[in-house]
């Protein structure tokens, strides 16, 4: 039999029961549209975390102070930082911007919102890739007066004073009065935190005047130094480096009393933690799918035993066991295959609604790839020829004079 | 498996062009078929011997469970036999695995069957087609349409079976037997299932094909009428062969049996 004869004759028998054929068609759509439509969450998801922390600046290296319990003093202090910026010991640092940070409530007028309050010197802006929409960021002049100054995230911003510009407004952290000097530019996310919630002053203000603690060496403590590296291929080099300082530094013989985490290295925990979770969604879709191929197992039985005096007839005629097994498996395939192309179009569909939509509060960004839809057909496919094997060899196996006795 | 074909069909040209013309297209020699029910062996056919001539019209009687069904199957290479030979054409039947033999019910033989066995889903000229299906062969339609033409059923190619009447039915059935151009055409009870006048029409079809086509022809039936009707009769009964002659000789030979019964 030609290709073609066999497919027209295998379109021709699943055209006669079309309400069997659309039910038996049904688990694989759904199988395969659930697949998509999980996997292109889970891709979107996956890709606005890496760009979002590519925004927030490449080259990164973030050096923590190591947590050895919640009494103990912070190891890490402002001076740490500067000395990053030393030309011998460690000419791959281009800038450092360190950090301290600490939560309370904010009050404007009427207005309070509990925010996270973040320290900084004026070189965080450019390290972290911080814009400002209005005002300015913080200056040095600031950071060395201690002024009581804020630049506010663009949420905190709108929530504090609505629609009114808050630059020159005032408003209290811990009952003190604090002055707005500028706001920053919209930067979403929820990879490291909301960044639009923050509220930056300067890092002496926010460590003396906001926070108590003190460091074995004095100095100002410091939760977060952020290391800006001359280039990405030198982020190696430049973990060794600051290491090598801070050893020396804090005369360590042993551990490390400090950790340093690499943008890479967060962008990588973090799409591992999605991937996990796209893994499993697309796991629960899979099995819908074959829970799906079964469906179609069961119609080709079903279909093969009433049929039985069809392939008597047939093999009467001179079919063959290689005509018979091919007229039913190709129908299983087509079938399962059809299921795939509707369920595909359907995914597409489902992931095109559910882009950039909030549902049940999570705010989802889905991106449909090809290799996705291709992979979920070839699936489909291989799921109906595999299915659909048992049920053909059953039909080809059958004797020729019981196939024709068969009522 | 297209070599297997290659050479089976070769090998039967080389034996069809070293026999003489008279010599036999079927010849058994002492066929059994055995069945296994359970633990007791049914002898459906107890040792048949027989041969039938290119373009011999033969009629095969026996009441039900006589054996007759079963030599049809084993005729029409639907079965093989348990022992003995099957010649058909010079080819041993009997040592062929089944897709061979598939090869042998697609290209010798045309089966009419007394339930018409059409698909319901096909119109007539598809279901004509449908043995031009399996095996190389293009012009399917036009093939399909001459072979209706044959029967008078050209205004009817596009109705499905079950716009046609039973006569019509068995006539698209004999269409699609003749589309091969077989060497034998198997009709099992051919009647079976029409009225009086439709099974004239049948008879009087397959007549034809026989006389003016001299096609064999082979009819298994329980009705003596229509036996009566070929010029050879060969009567069944316990899996043996008890007649075998012109309808004259049917009652001398039923006569014969039942002395045998007797005895």
């Amino acid at each position: 039999m030609s290709p073609f004869v066999i497919i027209t004759t295998a379109l021709a028998s699943l055209g006669a029961s079309k309400l069997r054929t659309g039910l038996a068609l049904l688990g694989i759509v759904i199988g395969v549209a659930a697949v998509i439509s999980t996997m292109s969450v889970g891709r979107g998801a996956e890709q606005s975390i890496t760009e979002r922390i590519e925004a927030l600046g490449t080259n990164l290296l973030f050096v923590r102070p190591t947590n050895t319990g919640p009494l103990s003093a912070s190891t890490l202090t402002i001076v740490d930082g500067e000395a990053l910026l030393d030309p011998l010991l460690t000419p791959s640092i281009v800038a450092q911007a360190p950090e301290v940070s600490t939560s309370g409530v904010v009050v404007a007028g009427r207005e309070n919102t509990f925010a996270q309050i973040v320290g900084v010197t004026p070189e965080y802006e450019f390290v972290r890739s911080y814009s400002v929409s209005s005002g300015q960021f913080i200056t040095n002049e600031q950071v060395v007066t201690r002024d009581e100054v804020a630049v506010l995230g663009s949420e905190v911003a709108e929530t504090l004073f609505g629609f009114r510009d808050p630059v020159g407004q005032t408003l209290r952290i811990s009952g003190r009065q604090f002055r707005v000097t500028g706001v920053l530019e919209s930067r979403g996310g929820t990879a490291l935190g909301n960044l639009d919630g923050q509220i930056l002053v300067p890092i002496t203000t926010a460590y003396y005047r906001l926070s108590s603690q003190r460091t074995t060496q004095g100095g100002i403590a410091v939760q977060a130094i952020n290391v800006q590296v001359e280039g990405i291929d030198s982020m190696d080099k430049a973990i060794q480096e600051v290491t090598t300082s801070l050893r020396l530094r804090h005369r360590i013989t042993d551990d490390d009393d400090f950790t340093i985490t690499s943008q890479e290295e967060t962008i990588e925990t973090l799409t591992e933690t999605q991937e996990t979770f796209a893994l499993f969604l697309g796991a629960i879709a899979g099995i819908s799918l074959f829970v799906g191929g079964i469906g179609i197992m069961n119609i080709m039985m079903v279909s093969v035993t009433e049929r039985t005096r069809e392939i008597g007839i047939r093999k009467a005629m001179g079919a063959k066991w290689r005509d018979i097994l091919l007229q039913f498996v190709s129908e299983a395939t087509l079938l399962s295959l059809g299921g795939g192309i509707a369920g595909a179009v359907l995914g597409v569909v489902l992931a095109r609604l559910m882009d950039g939509r909030e549902i049940i509060g999570q705010n989802f960004e889905t991106a449909v790839s090809g290799d996705i839809t291709i992979l979920a057909l070839a699936v489909a496919a291989a799921i109906g020829l595999f299915f659909g094997i048992y049920p053909a060899a059953r039909a080809a196996n059958l004797h020729p004079i019981e196939a024709l006795r068969y009522e | 498996m297209v070599v297997g074909e290659v050479s089976l069909v070769a090998s039967a040209a080389v034996v069809v062009n070293n026999m003489s013309e008279d010599q036999a297209m079927i010849e058994l020699s002492d066929v059994t078929k055995v069945y296994n029910i359970g633990t007791i062996d049914v002898h459906a056919l107890d040792g048949v011997s027989m041969s039938i001539h290119r373009g011999e019209m033969v009629a095969i009687m026996g009441a039900s469970g006589s054996g007759k069904s079963t030599l049809m199957n084993v005729l029409g290479c639907l079965d093989v036999p348990s022992s003995g030979r099957y010649m058909l054409d010079g080819l041993e039947v009997g040592a062929l695995s089944g897709n061979q033999l598939a090869e042998i019910r697609n290209r010798k033989i045309g089966f009419v069957f007394q339930t018409y066995n059409l698909l319901p889903r096909l119109t007539a000229q598809a279901n004509v087609e449908l043995p031009l299906l399996y095996g190389a062969g293009n012009d399917r339609k036009r093939r399909a349409s001459e072979a209706l033409d044959r029967v008078g059923l050209s205004d009817r190619m596009n109705h499905k079976p079950t716009e046609l009447s039973g006569g019509q039915q068995q006539r698209v059935g004999i269409a699609r037997a003749l589309v091969k151009d077989p060497s034998i055409l198997l009709a099992d009870e051919p009647t079976g299932n029409l009225d009086s006048r439709s099974s004239a029409e049948i008879m009087e079809i397959l007549m034809e094909l026989n006389r003016d086509e001299g096609r064999t022809v082979i009819i298994v039936t329980h009705e003596p009428e229509i036996a009566a009707q070929a010029p050879r009769v060969i009567t069944m009964r316990d899996g043996v062969i008890v007649s075998d002659g012109p309808p004259e000789t049917l009652g001398q030979g039923a006569t014969a049996a039942a002395g045998e019964a007797q005895q």
